[in-house]
C-alpha cells in the first residue's frame, strides 16, 4: 500500500539526517493509514487532538501502550485478509497480545528481518541448531511468540535441528548426528534466553557433557526477567555458555511480538542497535518527554513494518537507556541503546483488594 | 454464662502458627466472656491512655496515620461521638467480633479494633500479614496499656493476631464469632465467606466502592481559598494513590460550559502545585497505566476528550455522557473522569449500590441532602465536603456501626 523503496537501503548505513527523512515519512503514512482503516487508533487520536497529516517529527507520533494489544482487536485490515495472527508469549491465564497480520505485512516483516541479520551473520544460510523444541510451532496458523521467533529465524537455516525434545530434554542423539554432518562449519544457533539457559546450558553443565560449537554464532532474544530472578547477569550469561559450547560469537536481541521483523540487535560491543526500520525514543515516565542520552526511561518503539495493524509506535513497559545516536565503535549507525528491566508494578497504596493477591 | 447456640467449636489449630501481638491468647474463652455495653467507662479510658502513648510516640512524625488513630481515640472526642447514641440506653455488645483488616491501609486495624470495643464487643483482630511499623507501633502500646492492672479484665477482650492465609484458622475465629468484620474489598469477602458462621452471627463487609466529587462551578470561582481545596482533594485522593473506596474517581461539574472550564482550569492548577508541594511521586507504571486508562476509555467511550496536561501528575478524561460502567474502571494514582452538566440530576442515571462517598465543593449538605436522599438512589453512603472523604467515622459504607455491633434488648 504505501512505498517500500526503504527496503532497498543500507540497513545500518544512514545517519541520523539521512534515516529521518524518509523514516518520518513512512510513519506519518503509516498513521494516516492506520487513523482511515483502524476505528480503534482514530478514536484514540481524536481523543488526544491529534492529526496524523500534522505528524513532523518522530517523536511527535501518538503511541499506543504495548498492553492495548491484549485488551482489543487492533487491525487495519479486512479480518478476511488476516493470514496469520501471532500471540505473545503468556503463562497460563495470562491475557495475551493478538497481532493480525496479512500477506504484505508478514513479508515485510521476514525482509526486515533478513536485512538486519544479514549484518551478523552474513547472507548465505547455514546449518542451523534451535535450541527449543519442535512442539512449539506445530499450529501454523496461530503463532506464540516462541514459534513466531523460530520460524522468523529459521529462513537463515539450511539443515536444521531442533535441540529439544517435546520434553524439553536436550535431543543428544540428533545433536551429535547434526555436528557430525557439518563438522568443521559455521552454525547458527537461535533460542529464546532464557530455554538456552534452563534447558541447555543447565543440562550440559550437570552432565558434564561438551559439545563443540566454537564455529557456532548464536543469536537469542526474550527477555532477561526469568534470568534476573536467578542472578544471571548478561555477562554470565556469555561467559557460561561459552564455557559449555566454545561458542564465541553470541549476540542477543530485543524485540517484541507486537513489532516482529525490526527487531533490537546486539553488536559486539554489546550495544542493541536500531535499524533504518525502527528506532527508540526514551521517556520520561512524569510527562513521557523525551529522555537524554544517558537518562534511564520507559522504552517507546517505532516501526515502519506494521501496515495490518496499528503497531508502528509503541510504549513498551520496560526500561532503557539510550546510549548514543550514529557513534557506536561497531560502525554501525543509528541508535543504540541498552534494556535495564521490566517496569515493576506499582506498589498501591490504598483499600483497594490486596488481601488475595498477598498471598498467591 | 453466654450460652452458645447449636454449634461446635472447632478445636483451635494447633499445627498452624498463630502469632499474637497483643491481649488474649486463651481464644478459646473469649466466646464465653460478657460483652460490655457501648462506650463503657473501661474500654474509654483505656482508648485514652492508649491515645497519650500514641500521640507521644517517637516514631509518630513519620506515621501521621498513627496520631490520627490517637486523635480519634482520645476521650474528649470519644465523648463527643457518643452524644449522637443518646438512644442506645438498652443495648449491649453482641459478644464477639472478628476482624480481618486490609493489607494496605496499616492503620486500618485499629479503628476496626476500636468499634468493636466501643459498641461492647470482645475483638479478634487479624492484621495484615505483611508487615507495616504501625502495626507494630499500635500493638506494643496496646500491649503496654493492658498490663496496667486495672485492665486485666479487658485484655481478655482483646487479640491482635496474625497469621498466613489459612482457611482452618479462618472457621475457627468464625466459629467463635457473633459478627465478623471484613474490609479488603470483594476478594477478601468471599475468601472469608468460605468460612461458616454461627447461624445468628452475621458479616458486616466493606466491599469495593466507587466514589465521586460534585463541584459547583460558578461557587468555586469564588471561593479564596482555591489552594486549600486543592489540598483536601489531594489529601481524598493522592494520599491513598486513589485507591481508597473514598477516593473521587469522577468529577462532575455542575455550571455552563464557559464557567466550568475556567473552574477546570484553577482547579487543576490549584492541584497540580500541590503535588508539586506534596512531592508526590509518581511510579513508572502508575504514568503508564494512566495512559492505559485514557486509551481505553477513548476506544470503549464515544467522543472522549484526552485534554493534553502538563505532565502525568493528573490524568484527566473528558466524558460527553455518563456510562453506566464507569465502577469497573479503578485505575488509580490520579486518572479522574470529568462530565458537565448545567444540573447535578445525570448523576442519577448512574449511582448504583456501588457508590459509596460524595464529596462536594460549592454545595451545602442540606443542597445535596434534598437531592439525594429520599429520591430512590441505590447506591451513595456518604455526603462530606471535600477533604473528609477518608475521615474514619463510626458510621461508615453506610453502617452506624455501634448499632450494627451491638444488640437492643427491648424492655415494655
Amino acid at each position: 500500500m504505501i512505498d517500500n523503496s526503504f527496503l532497498t537501503k543500507p540497513v545500518f548505513g544512514l545517519d541520523s539526517t539521512s534515516k529521518s527523512e524518509f523514516f518520518i515519512e513512512r510513519l506519518r503514512l503509516l498513521s494516516l493509514h492506520h487513523y482511515k482503516s483502524c476505528n480503534s487508533y482514530k478514536k484514540l487520536l481524536d481523543a488526544i487532538n491529534v492529526n496524523p497529516e500534522e505528524i513532523s517529527d518522530s517523536s511527535s507520533i501518538p503511541f499506543l501502550p504495548v498492553s492495548l494489544f491484549k485488551q482489543y482487536d487492533l487491525m487495519s485490515i479486512d479480518s478476511d485478509d488476516v493470514i496469520k495472527t501471532m500471540t505473545s508469549s503468556g503463562t497460563t491465564g495470562q491475557q495475551v497480545s493478538k497481532i493480525y497480520l496479512d500477506r504484505n505485512t508478514a513479508l515485510l516483516q521476514t525482509k526486515a528481518l533478513t536485512k538486519i541479520l544479514e549484518s551478523f551473520i552474513g547472507s548465505s544460510r547455514l546449518p542451523m541448531i534451535i535450541i527449543d523444541s519442535s512442539s512449539v510451532i506445530k499450529d501454523r496458523s496461530m503463532f506464540s511468540a516462541r514459534g513466531a521467533g523460530i520460524l522468523g529465524f529459521s529462513i537463515f537455516g539450511r539443515d536444521k535441528v531442533y535441540a529439544l525434545d517435546e520434553n524439553m530434554e536436550l535431543d543428544i542423539e540428533a545433536l551429535e548426528f547434526f555436528l557430525k554432518k557439518h563438522i568443521g562449519k559455521k552454525i547458527l544457533l537461535f533460542g529464546f534466553t532464557f530455554m538456552i539457559w534452563q534447558h541447555f546450558y543447565k543440562l550440559l553443565k550437570e552432565n558434564d557433557y561438551y559439545i563443540d560449537l566454537s564455529k557456532g554464532v548464536l543469536i537469542h532474544g526474550g527477555g532477561w526477567k526469568k534470568l534476573e530472578n536467578q542472578s544471571v547477569s548478561q555477562g554470565k550469561f556469555k561467559e557460561e555458555i561459552k564455557a559449555v559450547c566454545g561458542v564465541e560469537e553470541i549476540f542477543d536481541y530485543y524485540g517484541m511480538v507486537e513489532q516482529t521483523g525490526s527487531i533490537y540487535m546486539e553488536c559486539e560491543f554489546g550495544h542493541l542497535h536500531a535499524s533504518i526500520f525502527s528506532d527508540v525514543i526514551i521517556r520520561r515516565s512524569i510527562d513521557f518527554s523525551v529522555a537524554e542520552i544517558g537518562e534511564e526511561g520507559i522504552i517507546q518503539v517505532l516501526s515502519m513494518i506494521p501496515e495490518s495493524y496499528p503497531g508502528h509506535s509503541l510504549l513498551t513497559e520496560d526500561k532503557g537507556i539510550l546510549l548514543g545516536e550514529d557513534n557506536c565503535p561497531c560502525q554501525r549507525k543509528g541508535k543504540f541503546f541498552k534494556v535495564t528491566g521490566r517496569i515493576k508494578n506499582a506498589e498501591i497504596r490504598g483499600c483497594s483488594d490486596t488481601y488475595a493477591t498477598n498471598f498467591n | 454464662m453466654q450460652k452458645l447456640e447449636d454449634v461446635v467449636i472447632p478445636m483451635q489449630p494447633t499445627s498452624i502458627s498463630i502469632q499474637l501481638l497483643a491481649g488474649n491468647e486463651n481464644y478459646d474463652e473469649i466466646p464465653y466472656l460478657k460483652p460490655l455495653v457501648p462506650f463503657d467507662d473501661t474500654v474509654i479510658s483505656f482508648f485514652d491512655e492508649l491515645s497519650m502513648i500514641l500521640m507521644k510516640h517517637p516514631q509518630g512524625r513519620d506515621f501521621p496515620d498513627v496520631i490520627t488513630f490517637g486523635f480519634f481515640i482520645r476521650k474528649a472526642n470519644i465523648k463527643r461521638q457518643m452524644k449522637s447514641y443518646t438512644c442506645l440506653r438498652s443495648n449491649v455488645g453482641r459478644g464477639v467480633s472478628f476482624h480481618i483488616a486490609p493489607s494496605n491501609v496499616p492503620i486500618n486495624f485499629a479503628f476496626s479494633l476500636a468499634v468493636g470495643l466501643l459498641s461492647g464487643n470482645a475483638c479478634i483482630v487479624r492484621v495484615s500479614s505483611k508487615s507495616f511499623p504501625q502495626t507494630d507501633i499500635v500493638s506494643d502500646a496496646i500491649s503496654s496499656v493492658l498490663e496496667k492492672s486495672k485492665f486485666s479484665d479487658l485484655k481478655r477482650y482483646i487479640s491482635i493476631v496474625r497469621y498466613q492465609r489459612n482457611n482452618e484458622i479462618n472457621n475457627f475465629f468464625s466459629s467463635l464469632c457473633d459478627i465478623r468484620v471484613i474490609w479488603g474489598g470483594d476478594n477478601t469477602i468471599s475468601e472469608l465467606r468460605k468460612s461458616p458462621l454461627p447461624p445468628r452471627s452475621f458479616d458486616i463487609t466493606f466491599a469495593d466502592r466507587y466514589s465521586f466529587c460534585i463541584i459547583k462551578a460558578e461557587e468555586y470561582l469564588d471561593m479564596q481559598n482555591k489552594k486549600k481545596i486543592a489540598i483536601d482533594f489531594y489529601n481524598d485522593t493522592y494520599l491513598f494513590d486513589q485507591n481508597a473506596c473514598s477516593s473521587p474517581r469522577l468529577i462532575y461539574w455542575v455550571g455552563s460550559a464557559k464557567l466550568v472550564s475556567q473552574a477546570k482550569e484553577f482547579f487543576w492548577s490549584f492541584l497540580h502545585e500541590a503535588l508539586i508541594d506534596k512531592k508526590y511521586k509518581l511510579q513508572s507504571m502508575t504514568a503508564i497505566n494512566k495512559y492505559i486508562a485514557s486509551c481505553q476509555s477513548a476506544l470503549d467511550y464515544n467522543n472522549v476528550e484526552i485534554p493534553k496536561v502538563l505532565d502525568n501528575l493528573i490524568s484527566r478524561i473528558e466524558l460527553k455522557n455518563l456510562p453506566a460502567d464507569l465502577p469497573e474502571r479503578t485505575c488509580g494514582g490520579g486518572s479522574y473522569f470529568e462530565y458537565t452538566d448545567d444540573e447535578p440530576d445525570k448523576l442519577f442515571d448512574i449511582v448504583s449500590r456501588k457508590f459509596q462517598t460524595l464529596t462536594y465543593i460549592g454545595y451545602t449538605n442540606a443542597e445535596l441532602n434534598s437531592l439525594f436522599i429520599g429520591k430512590g438512589a441505590l447506591g451513595i453512603d456518604r455526603i462530606v465536603p471535600c477533604g473528609k472523604a477518608a475521615e474514619f467515622s463510626l458510621i461508615w459504607d453506610g453502617y452506624d456501626l455501634i448499632s450494627h455491633m451491638s444488640r437492643v434488648v427491648s424492655i415494655d
